[in-house]
């Protein structure tokens, strides 16, 4: 409960600061005016300027709404993925689950494919990110559970082609698709639109509420997966399902953000210290945590380097590599190997 | 009393060209303690996998309650059959008091208010109410295996099939388990239990099935079937059986040169 009002506070308190922070500084008064004139409330704190007007609803606030989405995505995938490899360490961008789903974006923007309109790219990115995550799922798992040894040597398996893969459609592509892929290797929310706000959100509220669904087979999942049967989990359909959910939140959020490491590790992980392992809450909490990191990070990638957008998956990067050897050097110890 | 609580009839299982089990068939009662023996590598974990529907059999048919097992839904056996594993792990940093309570998922939603009684009945029967809060994966290996035994307790299931649940235990723990065991039994429900301990196993069951190279090879009362001839042929060592003082049970001691 304290937890969650945290995070509440941290949250409307990051989106104040990240609509009015920038080249045209706005105040959080005519921030909050704006919303709820939008929302049909007359108030006084209604900015008067129309670019203060279009600043907030044409730039920031798709990229605000965007860095929430995302994040929030993330570290659910991340938890989730986590439950069913029944490995703390496992994170789309760790195993290769965002390369996969960059690779599938990249090959629809370089061979100009349109099959599905606006949500081809979308399409694409999530057959990657789920041909990956089947990969890694079908090697690095024995008997329900998976060594993270295994986990990690797959992940830089999967990583290293989808990096070929990425640099084959550099090679080949025209100029505008090398600066999108280049874009997508560093991620970033510069020039979020609406639309693809929209499509972020439909897919994200749905397989969101698919994995809060799961959480209590989650948690019996943690027992092993023979003993999950035991006690009526169909266990071979709750990772179809979830393998399914995780390829969708992360090719989503890759499609249009670019590959973001780390959150669906780093989060989860401090959920489970302040909350304990039980999914729904860990779920829950991955959810506004993921949301708030990410917008604060914006934030900082946005403001940090005077005059220039930080793509912000160096920034993730930069905080989750330290955080992920920290990590590996705690469950060494604690496990006395690689258990 | 009607359906046996487990029948098997002529049960064969094939893993990888060899031959596990062959032609094994034995009824198991509700009310009843039967201790499955034998050497390793003999075919008692896949047999329980079998009962306990993780394994369908090449050959044969296995009923739970009168119904074959493999038209049952996971959630209909969840609430018929529980399972206690040899090895069990828990990832993440759950407590004992929620691996307990894990145990009585297959009765979410039945609404009959059994969850809370159930989870202390079961911690206070394995011992383990003073661990409740303490992390699973802290545990002592005997601590896990009696918190893992309340857990499948909590189940409150008609079958309670425990393969290895004294492995880690000591004397007191062992004698603890097999009495629980007892008192399921004497609830009407059937026990069966994988045993290693032959005079543990005479101690406590009803029935002794002796499992030997993937066959049965003797099943009924424990002084009928734990003899001296048949263990020695079953086990391949010499041995003396004794005859406990106070119960008349057989107890099974190695014959060793002084």
């Amino acid at each position: 409960m304290l937890v969650g009002g945290a995070a509440a506070v941290l949250l409307v308190v990051g989106v104040l600061l990240s609509a009015g922070v920038g080249q045209l500084p706005i105040p959080a008064s005519e921030v909050v005016g704006s919303v709820l004139r939008s929302i049909g409330i007359a108030n006084p704190w209604t900015p008067g300027d129309p670019l203060v007007e279009q600043t907030l609803w044409q730039i920031r606030f798709p990229r605000v709404v965007m860095s929430l989405l995302v994040g929030a995505l993330l570290a659910v995938a991340g938890a989730v993925m986590q439950s069913i490899f029944g490995n703390p360490l496992a994170e789309p961008g760790v195993v290769g689950v965002s390369s996969g789903a960059a690779v599938g974006a990249a090959a629809s923007i370089t061979l100009g494919l349109a099959a599905f309109g606006g949500w081809t790219t979308a399409v694409f990115a999530f057959l990657g990110g789920l041909a990956a995550t089947g990969i890694v799922y079908a090697t690095a798992r024995a008997q329900g559970r998976t060594e993270s040894v295994t986990l990690i040597l797959t992940g830089i398996a999967v990583n290293a082609f989808a990096g070929a893969a990425l640099a084959v459609f550099m090679f080949v592509g025209d100029t505008a698709s090398r600066e999108q892929i280049v874009f997508w290797q560093l991620g970033s929310m510069n020039g979020s639109r609406w639309d693809e706000v929209g499509v972020v959100a439909v897919v994200g509220v749905l397989s969101a509420a698919g994995a809060l669904a799961l959480a209590r087979r989650y948690d019996l999942l943690a027992l092993g997966e023979r003993t999950a049967a035991h006690l009526g989990v169909r266990v071979e359909r709750l990772r179809i399902v979830s393998i399914v959910l995780v390829a969708s939140m992360t090719g989503v959020a890759v499609a249009f953000v670019g590959i973001i490491a780390f959150v669906g590790l780093v989060v989860p992980h401090l959920a489970r210290m302040l909350l304990g392992p039980a999914n729904r809450p860990l779920l829950v909490a991955s959810l506004l945590g993921g949301a708030v990191l990410l917008v604060y990070a914006d934030l900082l990638a946005r403001t940090l380097v005077p005059a220039a957008d930080l793509p912000i998956g160096i920034l993730t990067s930069l905080i989750g590599g330290p955080f992920f050897y920290w990590l590996i050097r705690r469950s060494r110890r604690r496990g006395g190997g690689w258990a | 009393m009607s359906a046996a609580a487990i029948r098997l009839d002529a049960i064969g299982l094939r893993l990888g060209g060899a031959d596990i089990l062959r032609d094994i068939s034995l009824d198991i009662g509700f009310g009843r303690v039967v201790a499955l023996v034998g050497p390793n590598g003999a075919g008692k974990s896949s047999l329980m996998g079998i009962m306990a529907g993780d394994v369908r059999p090449a050959s044969g048919d296995v009923l739970l309650d009168g119904r074959p097992i493999g038209t049952l839904r996971p959630s209909e056996l969840a609430r018929m059959r529980s399972v206690l594993l040899q090895e069990n792990r828990v990832a993440f940093a759950f407590t004992a008091h929620e691996v307990v309570v894990m145990g009585r998922a297959p009765w979410q939603g039945a609404g009959d208010g059994r969850d809370d009684v159930a989870i202390v009945e079961a911690m206070a029967a394995a011992d383990v109410a003073h661990l409740a809060e303490r992390t699973y994966a802290s545990l002592s290996g005997g601590e896990k295996a009696r918190v893992s035994l309340a857990r499948v307790l909590a189940q409150e299931t008609p079958v309670v099939l425990l393969d290895e649940p004294t492995a880690a235990l000591d004397l007191r723990h062992q004698e603890d388990v097999l009495r629980i065991a007892r008192g399921l039994a004497a609830g009407g429900r059937a026990v069966v239990v994988v045993l290693h301990d032959l005079s543990l196993a005479a101690a406590y069951a009803d029935e002794v099935a002796m499992v030997a190279a993937g066959t049965l090879a003797a099943f009924g009362a424990p002084a009928d079937v734990i003899t001296a001839e048949r263990v020695e042929s079953v086990y391949a060592t010499p041995v003396r059986i004794l005859s406990d003082p106070d119960t008349g049970r057989p107890i099974v001691l190695p014959r060793r040169s002084a």
